[in-house]
């Protein structure tokens, strides 16, 4: 069941469900992803990886491995710059070359087991694996340490001799694993603390979960001889790519080009460069084509995953449950190299509420684990776990009804966080009316152990840059031209926006996402920006288009532009008009071709929230959680194409129940994982899930002319919480780790029998 | 080097001859030798189902399957179901219920489809999702896939009816609505 609520306004492209543009392709197989892209010549790269998780390089040798016949090149990091120090922004976040190219080819040392530390190109895959067999690399093996507050403790092994910890500017003088403590403070906590008439403290932990996205990591380099380097990937951000390879190999920009393919997935995940700079530089070592694909074990050891965490959240509040202090810890694993999620964890901690009195104290903390990337909402569902937890528990204690306690506290328009920023209008408070009201809400639930949850979670929406063009064709289509490569369909919510802004149909918007030097700068796919920041793009393409048109119909109609009138996609002047289709027939007649533009870098994150109401049944015996019924209410702003909305909704809800109950590295005493496949790792299948409702809510944003709010990754962060709650009401357990796995919950449950 | 074998088998209605090495999967043969590259390699070891081929009629993961072993076999790939500009009624099931999101499992999900109907062609939910469970989607949660399959199937019976043959095409296919092209 889905439904939505919104305002009247009528429009004739917004709102309605067109078969996407490029899906075609997608049901038939024929759409071109990484690993579909076949070069003549083509040779096959394979990477070498660390058996350890920490360990010093004495040698590499890999005389050997060149002699194998087939063997056509190979790299090791010493091949590569030497990069100092320097901050490179990629948009969505920052990076420090040098730790970025220690870490897709280590320098030295490996900081984790899978750690990249050679690398071959041959004439078959099988070849280059069996050269990877015949180099030698000789290690001293280090201690090593995974969890987060392990690596915090005084004498824990240091990963980095060259690191100390950066509190608010302030830097230490001795290296530490803790690179950054964030601090953020408002009011007067203790005080408020002080006076509360309930003060609950909880503590929770997370494990480490990896983005799952189905296609492994994939690019194929062709560095010609020219010296122009092209590679042809699966990412997020071509540009970023563009840029990130380009400083690895200190060669400028201009001579890369990035071609972005389909990409089956990414969530985050494929926003940092792995094996772009590594195939460029085999292909210039033996003069073709090099394509690599990493393995699935690759995938979950050498890229990846989302921070392991500890957080320990403090709430004060009075009688009638008004939120008047909150206090937050959180330490969060960045992996191998500093930079981890624990900025966002930090701003979102709270961020569901008014609490005029907060504090909250985040660390960086570096363990022997690939290093962290962005995984949807990144480092806000950790968060969330804790602060809603404690909230269903808060209710619990003062005997509010849930949905009630949030309605008191919900972050509303003026709502300062403890960060700092003051929303604009946001629609929290009418995801949680809607979840009152829902029919999943008012059913009864029955049967014994059984329970259900309820949660929120936010995530913001960022705009930053995007490019796009747009071509009016004689028949009266429209070729888009964009830099945002679509991962779940915005080629289509994209071009919806652009044919709405002329009146035509969704149909006669022929979307492309064009390589690096076809389309001007865009920054990634992420933080929930294509349709929000693409899609204003594609707006202004349309409205750059229509003013162009308007001036041929004035041609047309012998008139002054300014007397020319465009109704849905209709220009009229003088009693006579024009279909757009009509017009762009006479293009050539008038001037010539109409090309319309935009670049947009729009200010001011958007916000969006979102409420999820769970029934689970937890088997007695096995502890077993078997999800019953599932709803996802979410402020959508304006849902473009709401099928795809609402696709959002279910599949990042559906991450989030894999991240409460299933999803973990399992790691040895050597710091080894344990279950680099998806059999051991156990995301989600179609037997786990029910059908997953959802409820659209539309308050439109204020930022767009649509009302567009980012969807795609708010849904990940309630799950775990919501879970959580409904497996207390069944079971009387209050879990406070994840994965709420058979195992641990069993344990708990069996401790609880008297 | 050992040489490589010949095998000679029948794809997509189409007799085909290759040669393979003895270590090459099914899939490494589709894929690289022979150009069918919807099959898509997402684990290679038999978890995810983005490979999944029909092999004499059952679906099978292409890459536990060796080359060599199908000598004489009949396989169905995802490029093998739509034929003369007509989507399969699985497919334009698909994309109306908009079941997919990056695509990349969408392949594996519509051969293993296609073998569910094909042998039970009105299936319960349960049904579809235990026989999909060897497919693995991280981005729709499975919601809209599970729909396409029972609007499948309900097309496909509602073709029988109507046609009084297996559907509205004769091999089970139905004209695809207005397709915009996208690259």
């Amino acid at each position: 069941m889905a439904s939505s609520t919104g305002d009247n306004k009528k429009y004739k492209v917004i709102g309605t469900r067109p078969i996407r543009h490029d899906g075609a392709d997608k049901v038939t197989g024929r759409a071109i992803y990484g690993s579909d892209v076949r070069l003549n010549g083509a040779v096959h790269g394979k990477i070498l990886r660390s058996p350890h998780a920490h360990a010093q390089i004495k040698s590499i040798d890999t005389s050997a491995a060149e002699k194998l016949p087939g063997v056509c090149a190979v790299a090791t990091g010493a091949d590569f710059p030497d990069l100092k120090d320097k901050i490179a922004n990629l948009g969505e976040g920052a990076v420090n070359l040098a730790h970025l190219s220690a870490n897709v080819l280590a320098h030295r040392k490996v900081l984790y087991k899978g750690h990249a530390v050679a690398a071959v190109a041959a004439t078959n895959p099988h070849v280059a694996e069996e050269a990877l067999k015949l180099i030698k690399v000789e290690y001293e093996p280090l201690e090593s340490v995974t969890w987060v507050l392990d690596a915090m403790r005084a004498g824990a092994p240091l990963l980095h001799d060259n690191v100390v910890t950066n509190s608010m500017g302030k830097k230490a003088d001795k290296p530490s694993n803790v690179p950054t403590h964030i601090h953020f403070e408002m009011g007067k906590v203790d005080e408020a603390f002080a006076k509360a008439d309930i003060v609950i403290e909880r503590e929770y932990k997370t494990a480490s979960v990896h983005q799952g996205y189905i296609e492994p990591h994939v690019a194929t380099a062709l560095w010609n001889e020219d010296g122009h380097l092209t590679l042809w990937t699966s990412t997020q951000g071509s540009f970023t790519a563009r840029q990130q390879t380009a400083e690895l190999l200190q060669i400028p920009i201009s001579r890369v080009t990035v071609v972005p393919c389909e990409i089956g997935g990414g969530f985050g995940g494929k926003i940092a460069v792995y094996l772009e700079h590594v195939a460029a530089m085999l292909s210039r070592k033996c003069g073709r084509p090099v394509k690599m694909t990493m393995n699935r074990d690759e995938v979950f050891e050498g890229t990846g995953p989302t921070p392991g965490s500890f957080v320990r959240v403090k709430l004060g509040a009075t009688k009638t449950g008004q939120l008047v202090a909150g206090e937050a810890y959180l330490a969060y694993d960045a992996g191998a190299f500093p930079g981890g999620m624990i900025g966002p964890g930090c701003m979102c901690v709270f961020s569901c509420y008014e609490i005029p009195n907060a504090r909250v104290d985040g660390y960086d903390v570096l363990a022997n684990k690939p290093k962290t990337q962005a995984y949807r909402a990144p480092g806000a569902t950790q968060a969330a776990f804790a602060c809603e937890s404690m909230m269903d528990e808060l209710a619990e204690k003062l005997g509010i009804d849930p949905i009630e306690l949030r309605l008191r506290n919900a972050a509303k328009e003026g709502t300062r966080r403890v960060d700092g920023p003051t929303y604009p209008r946001v629609g929290f408070i009418e995801t949680l009316q809607a979840a009152k009201a829902s029919e999943h809400w008012k059913s009864p639930l029955k049967g014994p152990h059984r329970g259900r949850g309820i949660a929120s979670g936010y995530w913001f929406n960022i705009g930053l840059k995007s490019s796009a063009a747009g071509n009016v064709n004689p028949d009266g289509t429209v070729s888009l031209i964009e830099g945002s490569t679509d991962i779940g369909g915005t080629r289509t919510s994209v071009a919806m926006q652009l044919a709405e802004t002329l009146g035509i149909a969704a149909e006669e918007v022929m979307p492309r996402v064009a390589d690096t030097d076809g389309v001007g700068y865009t920054d990634v796919t992420g933080g929930s920006r294509v349709t929000f920041a693409t899609g204003l793009a594609a707006y202004e393409v349309g409205l750059d288009i229509r003013r162009q048109m308007t001036e041929r119909a004035a041609l047309v109609f012998k008139c002054d532009p300014a007397a020319v009138e465009c109704v849905d996609g209709m220009y009229k002047a003088n009693g006579k008009s024009l279909t757009f289709r009509e017009l762009a027939g006479k293009l050539g007649q008038t001037g010539g071709p109409v090309v319309g533009r935009a670049a947009v870098d729009p200010e001011g994150p958007s916000n969006g929230f979102g409420t999820h109401i769970v029934d689970v049944e937890v088997d007695p015996e096995t502890a077993k959680v078997t999800i019953l019924r599932y709803t996802v209410i979410q402020d959508a702003g304006r849902a473009i194409h709401p099928s795809y909305v609402e696709g959002q909704m279910q599949g990042g809800a559906v991450q989030g129940i894999g991240w409460a109950l299933n999803e973990e590295y399992v790691f040895d005493d050597q710091g080894r994982m344990q279950n680099p496949n998806y059999l051991d790792y156990r995301m989600p299948t179609a037997l786990d899930v029910p059908m997953i409702e959802t409820i659209i809510v539309e308050v439109p944003n204020p930022a767009h002319p649509y009302g567009v709010r980012g969807v795609g990754e708010t849904p990940i962060v309630a799950p775990p919480a919501a879970i959580a709650a409904a497996i207390y009401k069944a079971t009387g357990v209050r879990a406070r780790e994840l994965p709420i796995s058979p195992p641990r919950l069993w344990a708990a449950m069996a401790a609880k029998k008297p | 080097m050992a040489k490589k074998i010949h095998v000679t088998s029948t794809i997509n209605g189409e007799p085909i001859e290759f040669l393979c090495d003895a270590r090459q999967s099914l899939l490494e043969v589709l894929r690289d030798t022979l150009d069918f590259t919807g099959a898509k390699e997402g684990c290679n070891n038999g978890n995810c189902g983005a490979c999944t081929v029909l092999l004499d009629g059952l679906p099978v993961d292409s890459c536990l399957v060796l080359g060599v072993e199908v000598e004489g076999a009949k396989i169905t790939t995802i490029e093998g179901i739509a034929r003369e500009a007509h989507l399969h009624p699985i497919q334009q099931c698909f994309l109306e219920d908009a079941a997919l999101q990056c695509g990349i499992c969408t392949p594996g999900f519509i051969m293993s489809t296609k073998a569910l109907l094909d042998s039970n062609p009105n299936p319960s939910e349960h049904e579809i999702r235990f026989q999909l469970s060897g497919n693995l989607c991280r981005c729709t949660g499975y919601d809209k896939i599970i729909r396409a399959v029972q609007d499948s199937a309900k097309a496909l019976s509602a073709g029988v009816e109507r046609g009084g043959t297996k559907a509205t095409q004769p091999d089970g296919r139905r004209a695809a609505k207005k397709q915009p092209q996208a690259r």
